[in-house]
């Protein structure tokens, strides 16, 4: 017992030697995104985090199967859909994931008995990719014209062996990562929507991690307005 | 969804404006659509747009070993989806025949039609091969799937490349792409279909239908041919009868449409081969039109994180303390104790359980109390500090004595320590090892 106390002990300080030197991992890599680029879909999206791409597809509000039908609000489903194979139990936990965030925001009462459905398509991944579901997903629902109380975007952290915080994770960088933290947080206040983790890590490391990603999001969040202007724009 | 369905008056329309011989986006009889060819930043990926149907292919490998009758064939697959993104009527998960229809004309014209080396992808005769698999998944439909799909197919293939294989001997060595370049596949020829549609019993035809005069055409010719002129398949469905010489027209029109196409997939893999030798930037981020209103792009973003550590000690410094509450076990009926303040069970009515607890003997009680016991020990753990959370594999089921205050008699219960607990639940381990002691 006393051991591990003095381990604990030992990697707190750790930790906080480590902290003075978190300034240049901390960085999102490039971010690329482009908006109805479908025909069929009403709303279409293709989202690049560095080398990682999803594209989303957003049908919706739309008739709705009897069978699925919810008298007071939208029926929300997500569909992600791997590049290779079939879908399997990630693809699900994933899927089941992303849809708690967008019904956490989109106002599904205000289309009741009607089906909004998000299809997500992995086109590469190269690291953080369920970040890049996420900000997939609110791009092509916003540009599909649903109403949403709030934007969603979703930062990926990274904790290294040695306690350094990564944000914006290549595949690399994950996999080496000691933990892997992924949050979705909404525009108004960035509130936290969603939160799954892997690995190890302290109560204390994770509010750090909270605290960068909502940091970060202020720049997604930024791209997202910049690249919904353009879209609107006269020129 | 279901597919809206075409009223009269579009279907009408359609097919006078095609004994016009007008088309609606304005393509004459022959024309083709403009094909788009893009690769990803993996080896046999590649995005190909025939107007605004699009597919992504991508190709990958496996060793495995060979079928049985054919020891020394490497094994190729093909695997087309229609992704519900494609359309609203696609349902996922359900072999329609359409996707069935598909799935066989690429097989036999991908595969049947040996346009790649499958015996060069052999490692050890009889014991291992490379099974090549291809996945194609349609994103948007505007028509004329097939060809999209042959194209995209064929171009993956091309891209391909797989790690390199040494055998010396019994040994095997699969090398990493670091280690050594990686290799393509061997391909002989390029096949690609080409789509016809006929309308009127076949008066009227038009190559490359889009989904509108898809929706309203009698039959459909696929021929796919090589740019030695070949021909690998043809198809015809929708039951029309057509005249030889018209089927003789249509080969020669789709040799002269895959010549066009074939140079244009070269002239693609050249581009991207040139950019990938020269280490300038690839993938789909560069695909991407700049001018385009509806894209944006953003460099690389660095992120302020010098105040991140104050702002979580902060956080944690003005979250509650961990509640101290460590209580004592609680005995509830010989055999039955309990740690912590738990909630109710909510495994089901409490009364039958109960009722159980009394019929069933200690077996069931067991498990009950175990339940209670977890959740008790979590309840007075959570917002507890800096204390991380170590987690031990060690299941080893632990004997505890108990000695409650009214009851003198000792009871044996059994705790199995799924969660080796955590630095608050102080009391009840010092309390376990007196009792040990005792013992």
């Amino acid at each position: 017992m006393a051991g591990t106390m003095q381990t604990e002990a030992k990697n707190r300080t750790a930790d906080g030697t480590e902290s003075g030197r978190q300034g240049p991992g901390c960085s999102l890599r490039h971010f690329a995104c482009e908006q109805n680029l479908l025909s069929r879909p009403d709303g279409s999206a293709s989202f690049l985090q560095g080398d990682t791409s999803v594209l989303a597809g957003v049908y919706g509000p739309a008739e709705v199967k009897i069978s699925k039908e919810i008298f007071n609000k939208a029926t929300l489903e997500v569909i992600l859909r791997p590049k290779i194979g079939l879908p399997g139990v990630a693809e699900k936990s994933r899927e089941r994931l992303i849809r708690n965030t967008c019904e956490a925001v989109v106002l599904g009462t205000l289309h009741p008995r009607t089906s909004i459905t998000v299809v997500l398509q992995i086109v590469s991944d190269a690291g953080s990719l369920l970040a890049c579901c996420l900000n997939a997903a609110c791009i092509a629902l916003v540009d599909a014209g649903v109403p949403m109380r709030a934007l969603f975007c979703g930062i990926t952290c990274a904790l290294d062996s040695d306690g350094t915080l990564v944000l914006d994770p290549t595949a690399r960088q994950e996999k080496e990562a000691r933990a892997v933290l992924t949050f979705a947080l909404d525009s108004v206040d960035q509130k936290l929507l969603m939160s799954t983790t892997k690995g190890l890590y302290s109560d204390a490391e994770l509010q750090q991690c909270l605290a960068a990603a909502q940091a970060a999001s202020q720049h997604v969040f930024r791209f997202y307005r910049e690249s919904l202007q353009r879209r609107y724009s006269k020129s | 969804m279901k597919e809206t369905p075409l009223s009269n008056c579009e279907r009408r329309f359609l097919l006078r404006a095609i004994e016009e011989k007008k088309r609606l986006d304005g393509r004459q009889t022959y024309d083709y659509r403009n094909i788009r060819i893009s690769f990803g930043t993996d080896y046999g990926c590649c995005i190909v747009e025939l107007g605004k149907t699009r597919v992504l292919g991508q190709v990958s490998c496996e060793l495995v070993s060979p079928k049985p009758n054919r020891a020394t064939e490497g094994i190729l697959f093909f695997n087309l989806e229609l992704s519900q993104m494609a359309a609203p009527a696609f349902e996922p998960g359900r072999q329609s025949d359409l996707l069935v229809k598909l799935n066989r004309l690429l097989e036999r014209c991908l595969r049947n039609s040996k346009c790649i080396d499958t015996e060069s992808l052999c490692v050890v005769a009889g014991e291992k091969v490379w099974q090549i698999r291809v996945d194609l998944h349609l994103l948007n439909h505007d028509g004329n799937i097939i060809d999209a799909a042959s194209i995209a197919a064929i171009v993956a293939l091309c891209h391909f490349r797989r790690p390199d294989v040494s055998v010396q001997g019994d040994e095997v060595t699969l090398y990493a792409p670091e280690e050594r370049d990686p290799v393509p596949l061997s391909i002989h020829h390029m096949p690609i279909c080409v789509s016809f549609a006929f309308f009127q019993q076949g008066t009227y035809l038009l190559v490359d239908p889009h989904e509108r005069e898809e929706r309203v055409m009698d039959g459909l010719l696929v021929i796919a041919v090589n740019k030695h002129r070949e021909i690998c398949t043809v198809q015809s469905s929708g039951g029309i009868m057509l005249l030889k010489e018209q089927v003789l027209r249509c080969s020669k029109i789709a040799g002269v449409k895959v010549a066009e196409i074939t140079e244009l997939i070269q002239k693609a893999l050249e581009n991207d081969q040139k950019v990938r030798k020269e280490g300038g930037k690839f993938g789909f981020a560069e695909s991407i039109a700049d001018r385009r209103i509806t894209a944006f792009k953003m460099e690389k973003a660095s992120v302020d994180t010098c105040d991140v550590e104050e702002k979580a000690e902060e956080i944690i410094a003005e979250a509650e303390p961990p509640s101290e509450v460590v209580s004592k076990p609680v005995l509830w009926t010989p055999g039955t104790a309990q740690i912590g303040e738990g909630v109710e069970n909510s495994w089901g009515d409490p009364d039958n359980s109960e009722k159980d607890e009394d019929e069933g003997g200690s077996d069931g009680a067991v498990t009950f109390d175990n339940i209670k016991m977890d959740t008790g020990i979590e309840v007075s753990n959570t917002g507890s500090q800096d204390a991380p959370i170590v987690l031990s594999d060690s299941e080893e089921e632990e004997v505890i004595i108990l000695e409650p205050d009214k009851n003198p008699k000792k009871i044996r219960t059994q705790t199995i320590s799924a969660k080796q607990e955590k630095a608050p639940s102080k009391k009840p381990v010092k309390k376990r090892k007196k009792k040990r002691a005792a013992n």
